[in-house]
Formats: structure tokens, C-alpha cells, sequence
């Protein structure tokens, strides 16, 4: 491979890899921090999506589609918080999946009936819309760019807000012992509310960023909602250095796997076998450090 | 549908599951129940992402029995329906039940290939009619070819096998294919490949990305560093619109022109947006398609059901078209298996998309249009393979 194709190629995984990060950041926090299964994580990426589509039509502008976007998911996120998921938080996580699968089939149904089963797409808001060109054939898109930017401030805000303020501490403390932290006269009820609302969100955020490079169809959520959990659980259950860490690692593995093709004890191995790149890395990863990459010890 | 036939159609559901209930006795009755009217099912999706195909295929089937009064050959017309899902684990169960519960004569279906593959082994078995209006497994027409299966729609082989010899035309002659790893994509593929080498073009590299990813930027950039003159595709739904738009935004558009099995951009061009102008496929059929027949069916289709008919439209329409005119031919008698199956073989069906007749193996013998991406629509400029015929391979019939 060139150098110069290297270097390109090389850009597409950490790009790759920060947009994972993003999809799975919501992931990360509900199932990392407050340790419940979300199994609907995909179809708020894909609400996320279609909300991105409809409201970028209505009010015709990109960013205040995402602005009303956003906050429409936190509000939905807290309600759902209330109606399901704080029954849950003692219960074992057999019952979690269940209760978040057949929310992936109540927001496909409702999808299905409020906006139709049609692919969509959400132009590129114009100051981003252009590309670099890198070769003469080869452009990159302005927006693919902005959107690692966005991903590397996210992620950076994320481990502040949980490593280094008092209500990040506060989480932690609620992750590792709710009882204890609940006497201490945290109201712990509303805390996860709050998580679990803003995990939502950022799943819905990131399926309205991704819109415009994405685009806008029925089964976009359950195709993320795997990734999403291998990020995670790769990374180590609990850790945002380790999703991204994760993220990048699979961003990388991902686009070479796809490209290269090389001799293992006289085995080809083809990038048609690149969708198994990742999971093979997965099983090794495992296999090393049970936990995960930055996991912590198995309790 | 109306209300009046789903309730009779949850009445009858309702009547199946008692019957099941109170034991096999009541069975043989269900067969007694049997009209002079001719059972036709539908076997298609109606939920999911296929449900729009579905709706499609029964209404433009419909419209064509409209036309000829409602009747089938002089016989009045009952319609039974099942909705698939497009899963292919109920596939079985889904043919079962309208095959040997609603004792359908005929069987329309399905979209999704790995459904038609159940529901054709069912008809093989009880040996009863089948039409199918979409799916493009090469099989239906190949290995398992039946004398009672038919279809109306292509073999995956077909839209990709023209692309080669168009693509030399321009003189293109070093090409890369690009598509999904999954069995329709290697069937186009497999078929492209044929036709492009048979036109004197060298296909330099084979790119796969894994079913359903659409992850697309790291072989982008491996079709940047290749330089071929050409880039060949089989994409479809989400996924075409997202490898349209992305190619586009990789700048590789203005400098390696973008071919594709037609369904590349059927149905999406509104999502697809400006990415998609310019881009060459080819088809069995094109909306803006230019001929009396086409523009007569648009409109009848437009006044009964107040929409735009599409491809999968006129592929229900043609299903209605070929078993009237078996009917017609077998003088109404459904049971004449031999004659209604003689009669299809032999038919010559005047469709929106021109005219076509049936192989040897069942399958559509038809024009292959070449279309360019113009403003927003699909525009045909010319006919890339004139009377193009699946090659049948495995099918002894």
C-alpha cells in the first residue's frame, strides 16, 4: 500500500472510530455507569435519525433541528425512565433486555406509523458541505471532518463530567453502591433519571448527526445497536477511556480488515472476511483481559 | 383492502384457529367450502421494510383484473391474503397456511428471495400454482425450476449482466465492483463479471462490504488508489442511498463514472439528491419510460390508488396480466392445470415496461433499459440488451 493511501486509510479508521464512539457513548453511560441493559439503544439512534429528517424539513434549518432534537430525546428519555426503567434497577438483567426488546419493536411500529418505511436523507448543512480533495481522485468531506471534532469534544466532556465533578462523583458513587449513596441524601431516583435521559439523548444525537452522512432508514438502529455493545464491552463495562479506546480500535481494524490482505501460517486472509475482523479481535481482547481494556476488576 | 374483506378475512382466521381447536374432523369441511370462484393468494409482505414492495405488487395485480372486469377467464375472483414479514423462518409456515388452509389455486408471491425459496418449495410440493412478482433468487428459475412456478419480475442474474457491454461502449475497460457480501450481491456480480469479460473488460478487483454495513469510506478510498475507469454496483434501499451520496462526496464521481444494477436508484433519487445525477443503470424498467402502454398504466394507476406507480407496481400488474390471459386461454377452468400452464409458457405479455414472454425456465424474457440519473429522475437513453434471457443454469425443464 502507498504511503499516501496509508495515511488516507488511516484517517477513514480514526474517523470511523470516533463516530462509533459517539453512537456508542449513550451505551456507555446506561450500560457502563448504571449497569442496565438497553437493548433499544439502536432505536433511539434511528429516532434520532428520523427526527433529524423531519424536523430539519420543518424548520428548515439543520442546527435548530438538532438544538429541539435533543431535547425532545432528553424529555423522552426521562419519562421512559419513569414509566419503565426505575422497576428495573433491582431486577435481574434477563428482565432488562426484555422490557428494552419490545421497545425496539414499539418505536419500529411507531416509526413505521408516523413517518413511513421510506429512506430519507438529510442534506449537509451548508457551511459544512464541501470536501478536500487529498488526491486527484480522492476528496474528503468537510462534514466527516467536523464530525470527529465533535466527537473528540464529547467524548472529552464526558469524562470530565464524570471523572472530575461533583455530579459525575455522584454517579459513580450511585453506580458502585446505590443504598449507600441514596443514605448519604443523594436522591438517587432522580440522578439515574437524569443519566438514563441523557444516555438517550446522546444515542438520538448521534443518530441526528450521522444523518447527513448516513441515511435515514427503518433498520439503521438494530445494525449500530452490536457495534455499540462490542465498543462497550470491549472497552471495559464502566469506563469512557475505555469506549473510546475500544472505538478507535475497532475504527482501525475495521478499515484495514477491509483493505489488506495478508498471510497468517500460510492462510490467506481476504478482506472479504472483513466483517469478522472485529469480533475475532473481540474474542482476543476477551481472552486477555476479561474485563476489558480498561474495565475494572471483575467483581 | 376493504373493511368488509379483512373481516371476513379475521372471521376466517378466527374459523381456521377453532377448527384447529376442536381436532381434524372439521378439516375435510374447509375443503367442502369451496366455491367455483378462483382462490387467489397473496404471499406478501405487509409489515416491515418490504411492506410499500407488497402494497405495490397486490395493487398494480389488482388493477390489471380491474381492467379485465374483475373476473379471472369469466370467473369471479376470491382473494386470500398472508403477510409474509419478509422472514424467511416462517417462509414454510406462511405458504403452508394459505396453500393447504385457504386452498388457494394460485399463489402470488413474494418479495424477499429467501421467503420465495420456502414458499416454492411448498408449491413444489403440493404442486400448486405460483407466481412470483419480485424476488430474484436465481434458483426460482435455475435448480429449482418447476413447471408450476413462474415469474414475472428478473432473475438476479439479468440487471447487472448488460452493465459490461455498456460500459465497454463508453470505453470503460478496466472496472471495479463493489457490493454487498451476501448472495443477491454475488449473483450480480457473478453476472456482471460474465457479461464485462464476454465484451472484452478486465474486472481489476472484486470489493465486498459485509451485509448490511455501510461503512463505505475505507474502500472508497482503495477504488481511489486503483484509478479503474469505471465502478460498477449492486446496491439497494438505505444502503444505495448511502454509497451514492458518499461516492459523491468523495469527489470519485466527476472522475470514475458510476454504473449500477438499476435498483441502485429506484425508489430513492429523492434521498439520494444531486449525489445521484449522472449515474448509468440499467433495468427492466424505468418510470418515465416512453410509450403509450407505460403512460396508460401510470395513469390508471395514479386515478385508482392515488400514487405513483414503480417498478414492483408494474410486476403485480403483469402478474394479473399473465394469469388472466392463461384463464382467458383455458376457458375459465382453473383445474385444467395443463392448459392454464401451457398457456403461460406461451404467453406474450404487453406490459408497461414493452413486451415481453416467458423462457423456457419461467422466467421473463424482456428488454433491459439503459437510464441515466437526470434531474432527479431515472431517463431512459437507450436499450442496453434487447431481449435478454436468464441462462437457466440447473433448471431441466
Amino acid at each position: 500500500m502507498d504511503p499516501h493511501i496509508f495515511l488516507i486509510q488511516l484517517l477513514n479508521g480514526v474517523q470511523y472510530g470516533l463516530l462509533l464512539f459517539l453512537v456508542a457513548s449513550g451505551l456507555t453511560l446506561i450500560f457502563g455507569i448504571m449497569g442496565v441493559i438497553n437493548l433499544a439503544h439502536g432505536s433511539f439512534y434511528m429516532l434520532g435519525a428520523y427526527l433529524a429528517w423531519s424536523l430539519t424539513a420543518q424548520l428548515g434549518n439543520f442546527w435548530l433541528a438538532l438544538l429541539s432534537g435533543f431535547v425532545l430525546s432528553v424529555v423522552l428519555g426521562m419519562l421512559l425512565e419513569w414509566l419503565f426503567i426505575r422497576h428495573l434497577y433491582r431486577r435481574d438483567h434477563l428482565q432488562q433486555v426484555l422490557l428494552t426488546y419490545g421497545l425496539i419493536l414499539i418505536f419500529s411500529e411507531l416509526r413505521s406509523i408516523v413517518w413511513g418505511d421510506d429512506v430519507h436523507s438529510v442534506a449537509v448543512p451548508a457551511l459544512l458541505a464541501g470536501s478536500i480533495p487529498l488526491t486527484e481522485t480522492l476528496a474528503y468531506p468537510v462534514y466527516r471532518i467536523w464530525l470527529s471534532i465533535i466527537c473528540v469534544v464529547l467524548a472529552a466532556g464526558m469524562y470530565y463530567l464524570i471523572q472530575h465533578t461533583r455530579l459525575g462523583m455522584m454517579i459513580r458513587a450511585g453506580a458502585s453502591n446505590r443504598e449507600m449513596t441514596q443514605s448519604l441524601g443523594i436522591d438517587i431516583g432522580l440522578l439515574y433519571r437524569l443519566v438514563f435521559a441523557f444516555g438517550i439523548a446522546l444515542a438520538a444525537f448521534a443518530g441526528m448527526l450521522a444523518a447527513p452522512v448516513s441515511s435515514v432508514y427503518p433498520g439503521m438502529g438494530n445494525q449500530v445497536l452490536i457495534i455499540c455493545f462490542v465498543v462497550v464491552v470491549i472497552g471495559g463495562i464502566g469506563s469512557v477511556k475505555g469506549a473510546m479506546a475500544a472505538a478507535l480500535l475497532i475504527g482501525l481494524v475495521d478499515t484495514f480488515g477491509k483493505v489488506v490482505e495478508f498471510e497468517i501460517g500460510g492462510f490467506r486472509v481476504l478482506p472479504e472476511l472483513a466483517g469478522m475482523s472485529v469480533f475475532v479481535m473481540m474474542a482476543i481482547v476477551l481472552l486477555w483481559r476479561p474485563e476489558g481494556l480498561f474495565g475494572a476488576r471483575l467483581r | 383492502m376493504t373493511q368488509a374483506v379483512q373481516n371476513a378475512q379475521s372471521r376466517r382466521d378466527f374459523l381456521a384457529g377453532v377448527g384447529a381447536l376442536a381436532g381434524i374432523s372439521l378439516l375435510p369441511l374447509a375443503g367442502c367450502a369451496r366455491s367455483d370462484k378462483v382462490r387467489v393468494g397473496f404471499m406478501l409482505p405487509y409489515t416491515g421494510t418490504y411492506a410499500q414492495l407488497g402494497v405495490a405488487i397486490e395493487n398494480g395485480f389488482r388493477l390489471a383484473l380491474a381492467e379485465q372486469g374483475g373476473t379471472l377467464g369469466g370467473r369471479e375472483v376470491e382473494y386470500f391474503k398472508v403477510d409474509d414479514e419478509s422472514n424467511p423462518a416462517k417462509a414454510t409456515d406462511n405458504a403452508n397456511k394459505i396453500i393447504t388452509r385457504d386452498k388457494v389455486d394460485v399463489v402470488v408471491g413474494t418479495v424477499h428471495s429467501g421467503v420465495a425459496m420456502g414458499m416454492i418449495k411448498v408449491a413444489r410440493e403440493t404442486g400448486t400454482l405460483a407466481l412470483i412478482p419480485n424476488a430474484g433468487v436465481n434458483a426460482a428459475t435455475g435448480d429449482l425450476c418447476a413447471p408450476n412456478v413462474f415469474r414475472t419480475s428478473f432473475s438476479n442474474w439479468q440487471p447487472t449482466h448488460p452493465l459490461g457491454k455498456v460500459m465497454i461502449d463508453n470505453g470503460h475497460r478496466k472496472a471495479v465492483f463493489i457490493t454487498w457480501k451476501y448472495s443477491a450481491g454475488e449473483q450480480a456480480l457473478q453476472s456482471f463479471a460474465e457479461g464485462y469479460k464476454a465484451a472484452g473488460g478486465t474486472v481489476i478487483k472484486e470489493l465486498f462490504v459485509p451485509f448490511p454495513n455501510v461503512e463505505f469510506q475505507a474502500l472508497l478510498t482503495e477504488i481511489a488508489a486503483l484509478k479503474p475507469d469505471a465502478v460498477a454496483c449492486f446496491f439497494a434501499g438505505g444502503g444505495a442511498v448511502k454509497f451514492v451520496k458518499d461516492y459523491a462526496a468523495a469527489g470519485l464521481k466527476n472522475n470514475i463514472p458510476l454504473y449500477g444494477s438499476g435498483f441502485l436508484t429506484e425508489g430513492v433519487l429523492d434521498a439520494q439528491g444531486d449525489s445521484a445525477e449522472g449515474v448509468i443503470t440499467t433495468l427492466h424498467y424505468a418510470d418515465s419510460l416512453d410509450n403509450p402502454r407505460n403512460k396508460a398504466f401510470r395513469a390508471a394507476y395514479r386515478e385508482a390508488y392515488g400514487m405513483e406507480a414503480d417498478v414492483y407496481a408494474v410486476q403485480g400488474y403483469d402478474t394479473g396480466l399473465l394469469l388472466a390471459q392463461a384463464l382467458e386461454k383455458a376457458g375459465g377452468d382453473i383445474s385444467n392445470r395443463d392448459a392454464i400452464i401451457a398457456a403461460m409458457e406461451g404467453a406474450v405479455i404487453d406490459s408497461p415496461r414493452g413486451r415481453w414472454t416467458m423462457s423456457k425456465a419461467h422466467n421473463p424474457i424482456q428488454d433491459f433499459y439503459l437510464r441515466r440519473v437526470e434531474n432527479g429522475d431515472n431517463k431512459v437513453i437507450g436499450v442496453a440488451w434487447k431481449g435478454l434471457e436468464d441462462p437457466a443454469r440447473g433448471c431441466n425443464m
